[in-house]
């Protein structure tokens, strides 16, 4: 059965202030039936933490399920670089439109403008919340906060703590989230896999958990449930995603109805610490911000064997520079990193087996001193000095682009809510507002102003239209969920094959990346395809998962994830075939200009693929248009 | 490179617990201990083994999951290093490294190096916070604070409550934990309304989740993968009198 797409409930009107009207419409509940009322969150990254902090303090009996054994653990924690904030305090001109210019310029025109421009407009109050929480943001001598700029902007608008935004910004919501504890206003419940949706008459009212520790299967029912379970760059395998980062609470959400938004949006970071050895378990970013003060260059004879520092200027082929003289080394990622693809590709790389390029910091630290560059960036120096074993200040880092963020996730509607009724989906696990490629320091922006500003009001508003009884945790959806998730788990439990659950991650890993990475064709995505499917065909035969389904069992939670990534990784596949131009972070290569930059199809594909999960069979595809009023879909030239 | 691992193997907290001894025959200097101990539980899986159980998410000595004790010393002998981020470069060929979970009254063992650490939550959740909703900020620059103080306080803020600091304290005292959030908020404006019955609220958290008491020995500071500094503990028990 075809559902098509829901209204995306975009506002009419002009678009600067269409939040304020929008919200000043939603209807509001009276804080003694907010008591009430019960809602679900699963995740506490900064959006969960922050949707259920600020929920519960509203009125509402907030539950919050998290696989880690604490908020404070939650993947956010490890952004580095900074949040994007449109304050017009400095002189460099900065405003609300610039902001929503470059965060819709940067998604390459494939994000809906009335959600860039919401941001743009909340950005600021999202600092100011922060900094209220008790957030150490980096100041001026003179006490104001200070900023940096970061790729895909040309002015200086992200607000930082050191090399530890994330951390910082998460400690401030996980404290807001357990004063709200204390106060008896949430209850956390910890080390818990949610592993199924349960819908009552197609509107989402539970989930089933595991419970990590005793294996027990658990059923919560709430009047709303709020996903905010973070990206799914972990179906690469290696990415810089911390090993848990999963697809599961989604894609099962997925399975049951709700459409799944531009899958195939994956982004790739130019500036990773490249990888080595076959056991090696993740890749570590190195912030973008490095980039303000590092040259990226690779030596211009691809036979140089001479270590960097003997490697005369002359001979150092800047290539960003020389690309890009306008946005040089600061270009959006998408592009940095296709470009040192394209170069170790071609033999001009160094490093083991050719493949990453130099972050050279040596200009910045001769001009400012090694004090005031290990101020700015000190942790990441550390990080790097630790993984590679290299000392990053009197040796250029060696860098390569891996997967990072995905700008793909459930598809929802203006006021964050899924194609499932009463479904609400938070943060980077929604298709948002980046399009086809993050800018920098825009996805804290976003999970932060979709958890503190935008679902209190809309979770609210649909609350407030929805009068529905309690669901008792025995009802019929309830017993059906704990059913199938039982049978999901007895199978690999059951299953008498012989190879771990990792190698089968790893092989998946490498095919996508080959057939679905930094750049993508027609051929490379039907022969990923096929090689799917049959790598899950294996899986299901030959996978051994050691121990049973009580206590703890990482293999089996490593199993429930890996069978995921199978089903999600051929989504991605057919989105990125069935999207026949280049657009940001996808790049096909059928369609480039001569110069080798994207082509985007403006006539054909400015629309979000929404699909539609059929069991058993082939996905179905909409699409929404996106229509463009206060910005014209232009070329994106860094140059 | 050849390494032994000797891990402490425990199934569940009212089980005893034993030492098992492990050979990982061909292992990569490039990777970290916790890669290593993904080979051994990759060996043990196709032997049929249970594989070992250990904390950890990631793998960049941020999230604080991580944490054993690394031949008796929490996070191993690289100073400012959480054990997600000690590489194997960092010992000789056919070395023996013992394995223990952090052990401490107010963390239980849950299975073979994982513990339960939720006591660090419940001492968040006593008072660690502004107080503060959502909606009700001023402006933030509205708050001058200077760089010193500022980046004084982000040097507090940054304790990644991954325990080390409990684990090698001979009375499991929790004090660099707490004055590092103390510290953090104290320094700061937005945190001076609630500054004393803050130190006042976690300082009895801290003894009703049977954490011990400082004796200044400093093993804290030693082991801190952040290297906070246990000035902030004297610090602390000013703020806690006043
Ligand atoms: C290394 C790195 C650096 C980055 N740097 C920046 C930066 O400088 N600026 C910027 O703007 N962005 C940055 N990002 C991106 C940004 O950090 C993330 O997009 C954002 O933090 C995601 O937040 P979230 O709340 O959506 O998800 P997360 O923080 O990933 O939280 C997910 C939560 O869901 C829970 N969960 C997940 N699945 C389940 C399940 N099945 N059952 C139960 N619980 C579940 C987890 O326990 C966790 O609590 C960076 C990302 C990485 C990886
Ligand atoms: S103070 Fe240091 S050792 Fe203690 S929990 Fe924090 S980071 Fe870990
Ligand atoms: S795994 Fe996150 S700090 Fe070690």
């Amino acid at each position: 059965m075809t559902r098509g797409l829901p209204d995306p409930r975009i506002p009419s009107g002009p678009l600067a202030d269409a939040w304020r009207r929008t919200r000043e419409g939603l209807p509001l509940i009276s804080p003694l039936r907010k008591g009430q009322m019960d809602v679900l969150v699963v995740g506490t990254g900064l959006a969960g933490a922050s949707a259920a902090a600020t929920l519960a303090q509203q009125g509402y009996r907030v539950k919050v399920l998290s696989f880690h054994d604490s908020p404070r653990r939650a993947h956010s924690v490890a952004a580095q670089g900074g949040i994007n904030a449109a304050r017009s305090v400095a002189v460099d001109g900065d405003s609300i439109s610039r902001l929503f210019a470059d965060t819709l310029k940067g998604g390459d025109f494939r994000a809906r403008e009335a959600g860039c421009q919401r941001l743009a407009e909340i950005s600021s109050g999202i600092i100011d919340q922060c900094v209220a929480q008790g957030v150490p943001f980096a100041r001026e001598y003179g006490g104001s906060l200070a900023t940096r700029s970061f790729g895909g902007a040309l002015v200086s608008r992200t607000f930082y703590a050191r090399g530890q935004t994330g951390q910082q910004l998460l400690y401030g919501a996980y404290q807001a989230l357990m004063r709200q504890v204390e106060l008896g206003r949430v209850q956390l419940l910890t080390r818990r896999d949610v592993l199924e949706l349960i819908t009552v008459d197609g509107v989402a009212r539970g989930v089933v958990a595991r419970h990590l520790l005793s294996g027990e299967l658990e059923v919560h029912t709430a009047r709303t449930v709020l996903l905010c379970t973070g990206g799914y760059s972990n179906v690469y395998f290696l990415s810089t995603n911390a090993l848990k980062s999963n697809t599961s609470a989604i894609w099962q959400a997925h399975r049951k109805g709700a459409l799944f938004a531009n899958p195939c949006f994956t982004q790739i970071h130019p500036t990773c610490i490249p990888s080595g050895d076959v056991f090696q378990s993740k890749l570590t970013l190195m912030s973008e911000s490095l980039r303000n003060d590092g040259r990226v260059w690779l030596p211009k004879h691809p036979d140089e064997t001479r270590p960097p520092d003997a490697i005369p200027e002359k001979e150092r082929d800047y290539f960003l520079e020389r690309l890009y003289p306008t946005y040089g080394n600061m270009t959006p990622r998408d592009v940095a990193s296709r470009r040192a693809r394209e170069l170790c590709n071609a033999g001009r790389g160094v490093g083991p087996g050719g493949r990453s390029v130099y972050l050279d910091l040596t200009d910045a630290i001769k001009a400012e001193g090694k004090g005031a560059i290990a101020a700015r960036y000190g942790n990441l120096m550390t990080m790097y000095e630790r993984i590679s074993g290299d000392d990053p200040y009197s040796k250029p880092m060696r860098i390569y682009p891996a997967p990072h963020y995905t700008m793909g996730g459930l598809w929802v509607d203006y006021q964050l809510m899924s194609s499932i009724p009463g479904l609400f989906v938070l943060g980077e696990a929604n298709y948002s507002e980046h399009g086809a490629n993050r800018l920098g320091a825009s996805a804290l922006m976003q999970g932060l102003a979709d958890g503190y500003f935008i679902a209190p009001s809309t979770v609210t508003a649909w609350l407030a239209g929805t009068p529905a009884e309690d669901v008792p945790t025995d009802h019929q959806a309830c017993r059906e969920a704990l059913e199938s998730t039982r049978t999901r788990i007895n199978q690999l439990i059951n299953n008498n094959g012989s190879t771990s659950v990792d190698s089968f991650h790893r092989e998946l890993g490498s095919v996508m990346i080959d057939c679905c990475g930094i750049s993508r064709h027609a051929d490379g995505l039907r022969e990923g395809l096929k090689q799917v499917k049959a790598l899950e065909q294996r899986f299901d035969a030959e996978v051994r998962v050691p121990g049973d389904a009580c206590g703890p069992n990482a293999e089996l939670e490593k199993a429930l994830r890996v069978k995921d990534f199978f089903g999600l990784a051929q989504l991605m596949l057919r989105d990125a075939l069935a999207r026949e131009e280049s657009c940001g972070a996808h790049f096909r290569e059928e369609h480039q200009s001569e110069d080798g930059e994207a082509r985007r199809d403006d006539v054909n594909f400015a629309h979000i693929a929404a699909w539609e999960h059929n069991s058993g069979g082939v996905p179905t595809r909409h699409s929404e248009p996106l229509q463009f009023t206060a910005l014209q879909p232009s070329t994106r030239s860094y140059k | 490179m050849k390494l032994t691992l000797r891990i402490w193997r425990q199934t569940s907290s009212d089980q005893p617990g034993e030492y098992q001894s492990h050979l990982l025959d061909d292992v990569s200097p490039n990777l970290s201990l916790l890669e290593a101990l993904d080979q051994l539980n990759e060996q043990l899986i196709s032997a049929g083994e249970r594989p070992v159980s250990f904390d950890h998410d990631c793998r960049e000595g941020i999230c604080g999951s991580c944490g054993f004790l690394v031949n008796g010393q929490a996070h191993g002998p690289r100073a400012a290093t959480s054990v997600c981020q000690l590489y194997l470069r960092e010992f000789r060929d056919a070395t023996v490294l013992t394995l223990d979970p952090w052990r401490a009254r107010a963390f239980p063992p849950i299975q073979d190096l994982m513990v339960d650490r939720s006591a660090f939550d419940r001492l968040i959740a006593a008072g660690g916070y502004c107080s503060t909703g959502t909606g009700q900020a001023p402006d933030g620059n509205a708050l001058p604070i200077g760089r010193d103080q500022a980046t004084s306080a982000f040097s507090t803020a940054t304790c990644i409550g991954c325990g080390a600091c409990v684990a090698s304290c001979r009375n499991a005292s929790a004090s660099l934990f707490v004055a590092a959030k103390l510290a953090h908020l104290g320094q700061l404006p937005q945190g001076q309304p609630e500054r004393s019955r803050r130190a006042d609220a976690m300082q009895r958290q801290m003894e009703a989740e049977g954490f011990g008491s400082c004796s200044s020995n400093l093993e804290c500071e030693a082991v801190c993968p952040q290297e906070i500094s246990a000035d902030w503990i004297s610090w602390m028990h000013r703020e806690q009198r006043s």
